[in-house]
């Protein structure tokens, strides 16, 4: 909670909406604002470290389809907190946050493997676990199960 | 059988410019030492490491998609298989994320076994890390010794749970099944001789002044590196950070157990190994502990629509059976939310993102794990070292490629 | 290379069953595994070499880590898409007389992965000469598989086994179709073959292998 206040006193912009369920709190941040945010939080709240980067489809027929989860953890104060980017499937592009924390890297190059959403300014953005001709994105709602072509050597 | 220069034949000419003096080298996927399918494209300049690139991939499995399309219990057998070394540690982590969004109170019997299981998988863990780092440096007797420990482990949780390495034996709400008789005496039979284990292999590899030249001062990653590329686990306590999620996001009851922290600050792969080594002590501690704390009592949460009923009550009361058949056929449906659980698993921080859309499947599982995020420092531990020290710095990282390729 | 299989067809049964009997034996007490451990059965099949259940009684005494030194290569763990081609390419450089042994559910029908990422079963890219089901399968089912496969060995015949010759074997494998990294020089190569139609994306074209008697 004390965080969504600093970050709002900070820049009134960056704190769109927040939630604080289940003893965690997150806090929705458009999608401009994610590396200013990412910046501070680490250099004046401690929040040294980026736990996880994970991104999550809510579906097709939803709008925003995309969201970015930016999980942070402090080393000294050990606090969580949560960051939320929505973005929409038309324009799914996003910051990068690999110059705050140098773990995102590989971070935003899984979640574009497995979503297809464009990390700007990323130092390699390329696939990681699937190989660098696979068609589509994999943890899309609307990507089958069994993928598309079966598996025949020739 | 003299090679001075003059007894070759005639027709040799020597080069008075080398060729090209950069190579890059695949360590392919298919390599003794790489712990698994792990592609590393080493820049060579002679034997001096210029780069090295991790190419991951060649085990994806698509667990995150498929845990998806599977209801909540089932998922359970999926983690199994990510973690294959900490298997017990990938079950606790789901079953907590999913427990948390539950709001579900365990009780304490099952918390106890919990830590108790955890606790020897970890050290089953390690004793696969040293016995493969050790071979990987040549010290192959070790790979015994360390193999010998962890079948007796492996016995154990065989014991308990039915499965060596593939056990699912937390469920949402507890245990699969109490712990058999006479596994008491079994284990503490393993504990008593677990230090003397220990102190054979201090004296095999610790104090073995080959294995101190090889891993001190190789592969070195400063403090505020290693928190900058998300280092967790003994990676991270290696290079000074204290930090242990057991200790300061306490989860399961660690919190009245009484272990220290290994911490070395060198950053080296010899203090990685120096921490692993004092966390087998400490987690030897704490299973004596957790061994010492059981009570007799119940090991499932009371609440029947999520938890199995015992097959007694099935068999004889109705309502127990539709709980039993609906939590089999349909699962559970778990209220709308979204939670990060993360638990210290032999490799660093395992942490798991759960999102669920009130169903019986959850709608988004993300396993954050702690290789992936390890294997990404390799590059700047490993620049400037020799071919031959990527391999103790890969043995020391202790990556499992089912974590890193999920 | 080729001298022994032109002796072996040449001479008559009646000498051919004797020889047989003792080369069989020889190739069955000795069978020399290749390090392919994929995931979690890998940790099985380490398990079944180290002391409680001791592999190197059955003649399995290293595990030899090139595919040219190997006789049997026992595919441990599930086989994803990207590592079918280098799957493929481990089991052809291998030289005859070769086996397989196909360790868990995992390799011998994609196991509890029925996804876009697994490839369901690795008799699809190499021939199996045994299943072993489990999930990891016990160290003693994997005893028990080598044991079954020395059985079939010594029912086989030394006019079976065919040696490919090198650039057949070199050939087998279109260059250039093993997953590359994108932006390398490689991959470029691959597009314009590709283009070129010279290679629709197969990985291998089955090769003499697949057409021997014993099986």
């Amino acid at each position: 909670m004390e965080y969504v206040e600093k970050l709002k006193a900070e820049n009134r912009d960056w704190v769109a909406d927040f939630k604080e369920t289940y003893g965690e709190v997150t806090i929705y941040v458009p999608r401009e604002a994610i590396s200013g945010v990412c910046a501070v939080l680490k250099t004046a709240h401690g929040f040294d470290m980026l736990a996880d980067l994970c991104g999550a489809d809510r579906g097709p027929e939803e709008d925003p389809r995309f969201e970015i989860n930016y999980h942070l953890l402090g080393t000294r104060h050990h606090h969580r907190l949560r960051l939320k980017v929505l973005l929409s499937e038309d324009d799914a592009r996003v910051e990068t946050v690999s110059n705050v924390w140098k773990t995102a890297n590989w971070h935003e190059r899984e979640t574009y493997d497995m979503f297809g959403v464009m990390f700007d300014n990323h130092p390699d953005l390329r696939r990681i676990l699937m190989p660098s001709d696979f068609d589509g994105h994999a943890l899309r709602k609307d990507f089958p199960l069994r993928g598309y072509e079966p598996y025949s050597l020739s | 059988m003299s090679t001075a220069v003059e007894n070759l034949p005639g027709e040799v000419e020597f080069l008075d410019q080398p060729l090209e003096s950069q190579m890059t080298l695949s360590m392919g996927p298919q390599h003794p030492s790489t712990h698994g399918v792990l592609r590393l494209d080493l820049r060579l300049d002679g034997e001096l490491v210029i780069k090295a690139i991790p190419d991951i991939g060649y085990l994806h499995t698509g667990m995150e998609k498929l845990f998806e399309y599977k209801k909540y219990q089932q998922g359970i057998v999926i983690t199994d298989r990510m973690d294959y070394l900490n298997p017990l540690g990938n079950n606790l982590a789901y079953v907590m994320a999913a427990e948390k969004l539950l709001e579900l109170e365990i009780p304490e019997r099952a918390q106890i076994v919990r830590v108790l299981f955890c606790e020897l998988q970890r050290i089953a863990s390690h004793m696969v890390w040293l016995g493969t780092s050790a071979l990987d440096l040549g010290a192959m007797s070790v790979f015994f010794f360390a193999f010998r420990q962890r079948e007796k482990i492996l016995n154990l949780i065989e014991a308990a749970s039915g499965g060596r390495m593939t056990p699912s034996y937390f469920r949402i709400g507890g245990l699969m099944m109490d712990l058999p008789a006479g596994f008491d005496r079994r284990c503490r039979q393993f504990l008593d001789d677990f230090p003397d284990a220990l102190d054979t292999f201090e004296t095999l590899v610790t104090g073995n002044t080959i294995w101190q030249s090889r891993t001190m001062g190789i592969g070195v990653i400063s403090r505020e590196e290693a928190i900058d590329w998300g280092l967790t686990g003994p990676c991270l306590r290696g290079s000074g950070v204290d930090l242990d999620l057991r200790r300061d996001n306490p989860y399961s009851g660690y919190e009245t157990y009484d272990f220290e922290v290994p911490v070395e600050t060198d950053g080296d792969v010899w203090s990685r190994f120096l921490v692993r080594m004092r966390e087998l002590r400490e987690s030897w501690k704490i299973a004596r502990q957790a061994l010492d704390r059981l009570k007799p009592g119940p090991i499932k949460a009371d609440a029947p629509k999520v938890v199995l009923p015992d097959r007694d009550d099935m068999r004889k009361h109705m309502d127990s059976l539709i709980h039993h058949f609906l939590i089999v056929a349909e699962g559970f449906n778990i209220p709308e939310g979204e939670v990060y659980h993360a638990v210290e698993g032999s490799k660093g921080e395992l942490g798991v993102y759960m999102k669920s859309d009130g169903g019986p499947k959850p709608s988004r599982v993300h396993v954050r794990g702690p290789s992936f995020i390890n294997l990404q420092a390799l590059p700047v531990m490993s620049e400037g070292e020799m071919v031959a020290d990527v391999v103790a710095i890969i043995g020391s990282l202790d990556i499992v490629l089912g974590e890193i390729d999920r | 290379m080729g001298l022994e299989n032109t002796l072996f067809e040449s001479l008559p049964d009646v000498i051919t069953v004797k020889l047989d009997a003792v080369v069989n034996w020889a190739r069955k007490s000795s069978l020399w595994p290749a390090t392919f451990g994929l995931a979690c059965c890998a940790i099985e099949m380490m398990n079944t070499v180290s002391s409680r259940h001791d592999l190197s009684r059955f003649g399995a005494e290293t595990f030899r880590a090139s595919p040219r030194q190997a006789d049997v290569m026992i595919v441990s763990g599930r086989v994803s898409r990207k590592m079918a081609p280098v799957l493929r390419r481990i089991y052809d450089q291998m030289p005859e007389p070769k086996w397989v042994i196909s360790m868990g559910a995992c390799a011998t029908s994609g196991g509890v992965f029925d996804n876009y990422a697994i490839v369901q079963g690795v008799d699809k890219i190499v021939p199996v000469d045994i299943y072993v089901p489990g999930c990891p399968p016990r160290p003693e089912m994997l005893v028990h598989a080598i044991m079954m496969l020395q059985d079939k060995i010594m029912n086989e015949s030394v006019k079976d086994r065919y040696d490919t010759f090198e650039e057949e074997s070199r050939r087998s494998i279109v260059p250039g179709t093993l997953p590359v990294t994108e932006g390398t020089a490689l991959e470029k190569e691959t597009a314009i073959e590709v283009e070129q139609n010279k290679t629709s994306r197969p990985y291998t074209i089955p090769s003499r292998h697949e057409r021997r008697k014993s099986s």
